[in-house]
């Protein structure tokens, strides 16, 4: 496993990748979503994709998401192997039936006939001031049905690796990426935290590895620690590992866990850390209620009760629709110094 | 309470606006394939009877919703289709699955809720699926299998396959947003999907003129995508057959320049299906909407009833004997009782099949890879 020390490569670069590396492999997979074609993807994630694949592959589709989801859904029951571009998932609730009701299901109430190979893949939530519809943060949400994957990459390493991964698999697999860090990796090491730097934010070079994939399940142990475990997933990562920086000045020493994916999600990882440092903070940009950080918590008091000196604490969104103006955005999400304040409030040292 | 507006389907005007064809299609047909037709329709007919009494008495649970009365629909539309052309439907699934060549003792066995069901019971009576037989369900959501059509004919035209797609729907899906945003969807891409229109006059309790905008012109829903339209007596199985003989020949083989091809060619289309059931929507209807006896009447009237039509037709014509005839329908009710008695003497889904099927790749130990009914792989 080879990094690269000095490779300076986007969060969008890295999806791309895996998307051009996968449909070059297997006629089979094609992309659809608005915008993805003519217009070079909406975020660019899809740029040159038309040039290279043309239009069969490629498609621009309407602004119709139950149709598209739907039909993605129907093209990969009869074999094909879609990638269906929310360009925010905030969009995926008008094709709520499809994604939620007909794409998990197919294959048991077929009695496992027919599958659903597909990936459902956009931004996930907040932060670009973009109100409260556009906002929307599914995972919790999502991660309550069965017959569903979710990975949620965190860094442009995720991307590519965790998206070859759901486009290979099987199953029907979300992927929630992010707007706000699309962008990150364009200045290589400086765009992240020291924890990641040395190139650990990025994926190998594809003449190294030509078949890099993160397996699902498996959470990363970002910064090891003693002192607190610090459970994550997504943009929220980013935010978790500022905090982490900043309490090591304090003398507190996190271990920042990246869960990669939550459907499924690996408990062994998180464990294996509670026990050693006896605290436990998530950290999810979701809502509070029942959240993915909610399951995080009792499934942690369910296999490590007597290993915990304190309550879980689990920071999220604030409560509250996603604000406009700026600030009070900001304030909602579960930045670094909400994060701070548990990790210290957790170990006793508020 | 019905009003004077709310008269059977079958007793309005179904003719045809398009062009009449010099040659029908169905003139082609042998006096053993017509009878092979027959057959289907009564196969479904006696299927369907013993489905109602199994509900009664409590051997199928759940919603069970009975395709009697619109029998030439299924049967007319699938005989037109070569086996491999794929089909996607609604709830009321029975027909087509019989139509499409699903063996009665799976379809029976998998209302009951038993391991040689179809979908080892985990489906139920909505969702009939057979992958060999190119029978993608049976769907529950109004509407929602609209898109999965959609997707089949994609999948046709990617991989430049020679097949059509037809998509069932009611006409209560009529009013859903994934009708239209799949007509729509079809109608730019000039997928070879049709989208049949089985138009029995009524959304559950609701007839169509009071949900359904402009429902006395379905071609406008056509025009709306410059679709191409057709419409046929759904109670007459020849005129399906003819119908759908047409159509389905235009649509195979459809291209789109915007999927790459070098032109447009073939294409989606509209078929309104006009045809009544019988019954109530599902098994727990008392109908209080309409006059149940005249649709109890139907059944004998051979003007109305598509079986009674066309045994008619076949012994006016000496097509057939009578003897012929109740040798058919004879067998249809033996198939029927023999898939009940299957059905009750097969045993119940074992509760490990509670937890397989979730996923393909499953990733816990909870979840475990299953395997289909092997009639079905």
């Amino acid at each position: 496993m080879v990094s690269t020390t000095d490779r300076k490569l986007e969060f969008r670069d890295a999806l791309r990748e895996a998307m051009n590396e996968e449909m070059r492999q297997d006629d089979r997979i094609f992309l659809m979503g608005e915008e993805v074609a003519q217009y070079n993807g909406a975020y660019k994630v899809s740029k040159g994709m038309l040039d290279e694949f043309g239009p069969r592959r490629v498609v621009d589709s309407p602004i119709s998401e139950t149709a598209f989801s739907g039909l993605g859904v129907g093209a990969a029951m009869y074999g094909l192997r879609p990638i269906i571009e929310f360009m925010s998932w905030s969009f995926c609730l008008v094709a709520a039936d499809q994604i939620i009701n007909n794409a998990p299901k197919m294959l048991y109430m077929s009695g496992g006939q027919f599958g659903c190979p597909a990936v459902f893949r956009g931004n996930n939530g907040a932060g670009g001031q973009l109100g409260s519809t556009h906002s929307w943060c599914v995972e919790s949400m999502f991660s309550q049905v069965p017959g569903l994957k979710i990975a949620i990459p965190a860094t442009p390493r995720d991307a590519k690796g965790l998206l070859k991964t759901a486009i290979r698999d099987d199953d029907p697999v979300f992927n929630l990426e992010s707007e706000r860090m699309l962008g990150a990796g364009a200045r290589g090491d400086k765009d992240f935290s020291r924890y990641l730097s040395g190139g650990r934010w990025a994926p190998p070079l594809p003449e190294d590895d030509a078949d890099f994939t993160i397996p699902f399940g498996k959470a990363e142990i970002v910064k090891p620690g003693d002192d607190c475990t610090v459970v994550t997933f997504g943009r929220a990562l980013h935010f978790a590992l500022e905090a982490a920086e900043a309490l090591e000045e304090e003398g507190i020493d996190c271990e920042v866990i990246n869960m990669r994916t939550v459907r499924p999600l690996d408990m062994d990882t998180v464990i294996k850390s509670v026990r050693k440092t006896s605290y436990c903070v998530v950290v999810d940009q979701s809502w509070p209620f029942a959240s993915i950080g909610s399951e995080v918590a009792k499934q942690t008091y369910d296999l490590a009760l007597d290993d915990l000196d304190n309550k879980v604490i689990v920071v999220n969104n604030d409560d509250v629709p996603a604000p406009y103006a700026k600030h009070l955005e900001a304030a909602m999400l579960p930045h670094a110094k909400k994060v701070a304040e548990a990790i210290r409030a957790v170990t006793y040292n508020a | 309470m019905s009003t004077a507006t709310d008269q059977p389907m079958s007793t309005k005007s179904t003719k045809s606006k398009q062009a009449p064809q010099a040659i029908r299609a169905s003139d082609a047909l042998s006096p053993q394939q017509k009878l092979d037709m027959l057959g289907r329709m009564m196969l479904i007919r006696r299927f369907e009877e013993r489905c109602a009494q199994s509900y009664t008495q409590t051997k199928i649970g759940g919603f069970c919703h009975i395709y009697i009365g619109q029998e030439a629909t299924a049967v007319g539309s699938i005989y037109a289709l070569n086996q491999d052309d794929p089909i996607v439907t609604a709830y009321r699934d029975h027909g087509h699955a019989l139509a499409r060549g699903m063996d009665p003792n799976a379809c029976m066995a998998e209302m009951y809720g038993k391991i040689t069901g179809c979908a080892k019971g985990k489906g139920g009576s909505m969702h009939m699926f057979d992958k060999p037989n190119a029978m993608f369900g049976g769907h529950a959501i109004v509407g929602g299998q609209c898109p999965l059509g959609a997707g089949l004919g994609f999948a046709i035209q990617y991989n430049r396959e020679d097949k059509v797609a037809l998509c069932y729907l009611g006409d209560g899906a009529l009013n859903q947003g994934a009708f239209h945003e799949s007509m729509n969807i079809a109608a730019i891409w000039n997928l070879p999907v049709i989208y049949v229109l089985e138009n029995n006059g009524y959304s559950m309790g609701t007839a169509i003129h009071r949900g359904t905008a402009g429902s006395d012109n379905m071609k406008a829903k056509a025009d709306a995508y410059g679709m191409r339209y057709d419409e046929c007596n759904g109670m007459d199985v020849m005129d399906t057959y003819d119908c759908f003989s047409r159509q389905v020949e235009l649509t195979r083989g459809s291209t789109s320049k915007a999927q790459g091809f070098d032109q447009d060619k073939g294409g989606p289309c509209f078929i309104n299906v006009v045809t009544d059931r019988y019954m109530g929507h599902s098994m727990s209807d008392p109908q209080k909407y309409r006059d149940k006896k005249v649709y109890d009447q139907m059944k004998k009237d051979g003007s109305i009833d598509p079986i009674l039509r066309l045994v008619e037709d076949l012994i006016d014509t000496k097509q057939a004997t009578q003897e012929q005839i109740d040798d058919l329908d004879n067998q249809a009710k033996q198939q029927a009782m023999e898939a009940v008695k299957f059905a009750d003497e097969s045993p119940d889904t074992p509760l490990e099949e509670l937890f397989t099927d979730v996923y393909v790749n499953p990733f816990d130990p909870q979840h475990k890879k299953g395997e289909p009914n092997p009639d079905f792989a």
